[in-house]
């Protein structure tokens, strides 16, 4: 059925400007579709690759983020005698205590301020995440009022340059060093000795204590240990379900947020496909009629009807994703509500989002295309044959 | 020998609350490879007749045999399927497809068949032959005159070698010469191919090409008037 098919996208063509329109439409809509759910794929993806499945989090029970937990000085010391903590290269356990509070800085660009994230690290953190790479500089030396920052912030934050100084809780810091942690939440980090943090921030607890499984599969029995040890009242998660934890209620809100909006979008697009293709059967009233009185059965009309509006759709779809994938070299930066901490991350376009946004788009042209396909379908032959 | 019977038929439509009769109890036999003209002044059902004939409307009674099938007893998918193998269509307007070449508009009724796509192409290559467009395989209606859409027209009617070719007014839109030449190569799918031609005209040059002529007048049968007897004959 080559010659059909010909037929249905030879009278797309036929009428451009009525085509390119309605498509247009389509479009915005697959357009505004896609680039609501690649933002909240490029925070999940973001927030997820933030983290490893071998490291495991321990916070204060209950506490959804490192912000809000506190882990004390004796029970941080429990947690590190746990024997599955992995051994690092000097055959010390790979493990850290680690603060995180948040501070104020003014953006470069906007003049306004956010929350950053500041994190006290020990010498055991750069170990722990492998991803974050030294790329200029050197790590701050312990003891010192030095830091190192994510590369999101040198490039966001005034006075984040290196060799510049930064006030934090009351004093001066110098940043030695920028790392370059790719596309994770780190990137949206400052680094500086944990010691120091706990002095200059007054805090008598870490947030977390993070380690290394010696073997992935030992995280049940770790984590079941800890759980029933009457002594912590901490929680284990695997790094990567903590970080996907931390971006769920945002990704969730984007993603409701652009169902909901492109629903009531789609709404228009699809009215409009309709009403194209409402006016191409009656343009065409008096070529159904011939195809009919040919012999083609009321199914091979409503079939090349529908071709026609699910083209339409297709190049709705791909032309909106098309559009879409351009803001993949475009970074944001917004506050996740669960940390209240800035954070930077890239539109990500994956398969999934590709195929979704294609099948939303197709079935707008189906939608679209129904009724007129129905309509010319069951037009009677003789009356449509009148129409030539 | 007889292709088309009709027995009894009528036909009326509805229009609001009103039933306007256009058929009365039409007795008609046509014979094979017979070349006949309907002739009646507008309104006089004769369109309606061919329809019927052809298999796109439906009697309100009687009975339409072609080819000793009772076609008004078939559903609408299987009188399209009818349609398909035993009838050519050639209209006033040509009803050619303009988004199709010539070729295509061709092909077309072989789609409805099972032939290969080679045989498709062969058979509507001779097709075009036939009615001289070889030339003109890829051109779109938009491209060609007013006749050479008509022969393209008469092409499509024959492609799929049906028993019966309906015509209803197929020089209607027509200049004088180009009429002329469908009007021959109607006359030649009759004597030549021995095709069976129904056509509805208001010309009586055309309906002078025909074997026989039948007069409808207000839904009957009639006698042709004097005046148009002259004209024809």
């Amino acid at each position: 059925m080559g010659l059909i098919l010909a037929y249905s996208l030879r009278n797309l063509l036929t009428r451009k400007m009525t085509t390119v329109l309605t498509a247009a439409g389509m479009a915005l809509v697959v357009f505004a579709f896609a680039s609501i759910i690649m933002l909240a794929e490029g925070l999940e993806r973001t927030l997820v690759d933030t983290g490893s499945d071998d490291n495991v989090v321990v916070l204060r029970r209950g506490s959804g983020s490192e912000v809000q937990s506190g882990v004390g000085r004796d029970q941080a010391a429990i947690v590190e005698t746990q024997p599955e903590i992995a051994l690092g290269p000097d055959g010390k356990k790979l493990v850290a205590r680690e603060l995180v509070v948040l501070v104020t800085m003014t953006r470069r660009a906007s003049e306004t301020s956010a929350n950053v994230v500041v994190r006290g690290v020990s010498e055991n953190s750069y170990l722990l995440r492998p991803q974050v790479q030294l790329a200029e500089g050197r790590i701050p030396s312990p003891g010192v009022n030095e830091v190192v920052v994510g590369q999101s912030i040198a490039q966001r934050f005034k006075g984040a340059e290196l060799g510049n100084e930064l006030f934090i809780g009351g004093r001066n810091w110098r940043v030695v060093g920028i790392f370059d942690a790719g596309n994770t939440g780190f990137s949206s980090e400052i680094w500086g000795d944990v010691d120091q943090f706990m002095q200059t921030f007054r805090r008598p607890a870490y947030s977390s204590v993070i380690f290394r499984l010696s073997r992935t599969d030992l995280y049940a029995s770790v984590r079941n240990r800890m759980d029933s040890d009457p002594r912590l009242t901490l929680e284990a998660k695997r790094e990567t379900q903590y970080y996907r934890d931390q971006s769920r209620a945002l990704s969730t809100f984007l993603r409701v947020l652009g169902v909901t909006l492109t629903l009531v979008f789609s709404f228009g697009a699809i009215v409009g496909a309709m009403i194209t293709m409402h006016s191409a059967v009656a343009n065409r009233t008096g070529e159904i009629g011939t195809l009919r009185a040919l012999g083609f059965q009321r199914r091979t009309i409503l079939l090349a009807f529908l071709v026609e509006s699910l083209a339409l759709g297709f190049i709705g779809g791909a032309v909106g994703l098309a559009g879409a994938s351009f803001l993949q070299f475009f970074t944001v930066s917004t506050t996740n509500f669960q940390t209240f901490s800035e954070l930077a991350f890239s539109f990500t376009l994956t398969f999934d989002i590709v195929y979704k946004a294609m099948s939303f788009s197709l079935i707008m042209g189906f939608l679209g295309g129904l009724l007129p396909a129905l309509r010319a379908a069951r037009m009677n032959i003789v009356e449509a044959l009148r129409e030539v | 020998m007889t292709l088309v019977e009709i027995r009894n038929v009528s036909k009326s439509y509805i229009k609001g609350d009103q039933t306007i009769p256009v058929l009365q109890n039409i007795n008609l036999s046509i014979g094979r490879k017979e070349f006949i003209a309907l002739m009646g002044p507008s309104g006089s059902g004769k369109s309606t007749l061919l329809n019927l004939i052809a298999g796109l409307d439906s009697a309100d009674s009687g009975v339409i045999s072609v080819d000793g099938m009772d076609i008004s007893s078939l559903s609408q998918r299987d009188l399209a399927r009818w349609r398909s193998l035993h009838v050519g269509f050639i209209f006033q307007f040509y009803n050619l497809i303009p988004v199709l070449t010539a070729f295509e508009n061709v092909e077309l009724p072989l789609l409805l068949t099972g032939l290969t796509k080679r045989q498709r192409r062969e058979h509507a290559l001779t097709a075009l032959q036939l009615v001289k467009l070889e030339d003109r395989l890829d051109h779109y209606p938009g491209q060609l005159s007013g006749g050479q859409q008509q022969r393209v027209a008469i092409a499509r009617a024959v492609v799929s070698d049906p028993t019966l070719l309906v015509a209803d007014e197929p020089t209607g839109d027509l200049d004088r010469v180009s009429a002329e030449d469908v009007l021959q190569l109607m006359e030649r799918l009759s004597a030549d191919l021995g095709k069976t031609v129904i056509m509805v005209t208001h010309d009586p040059r055309a309906a002078r090409k025909a074997h026989r002529m039948q007069f409808l007048d207000k839904g009957v049968l009639a006698d042709a008037p004097e005046d148009t007897l002259s004209e024809c004959f």
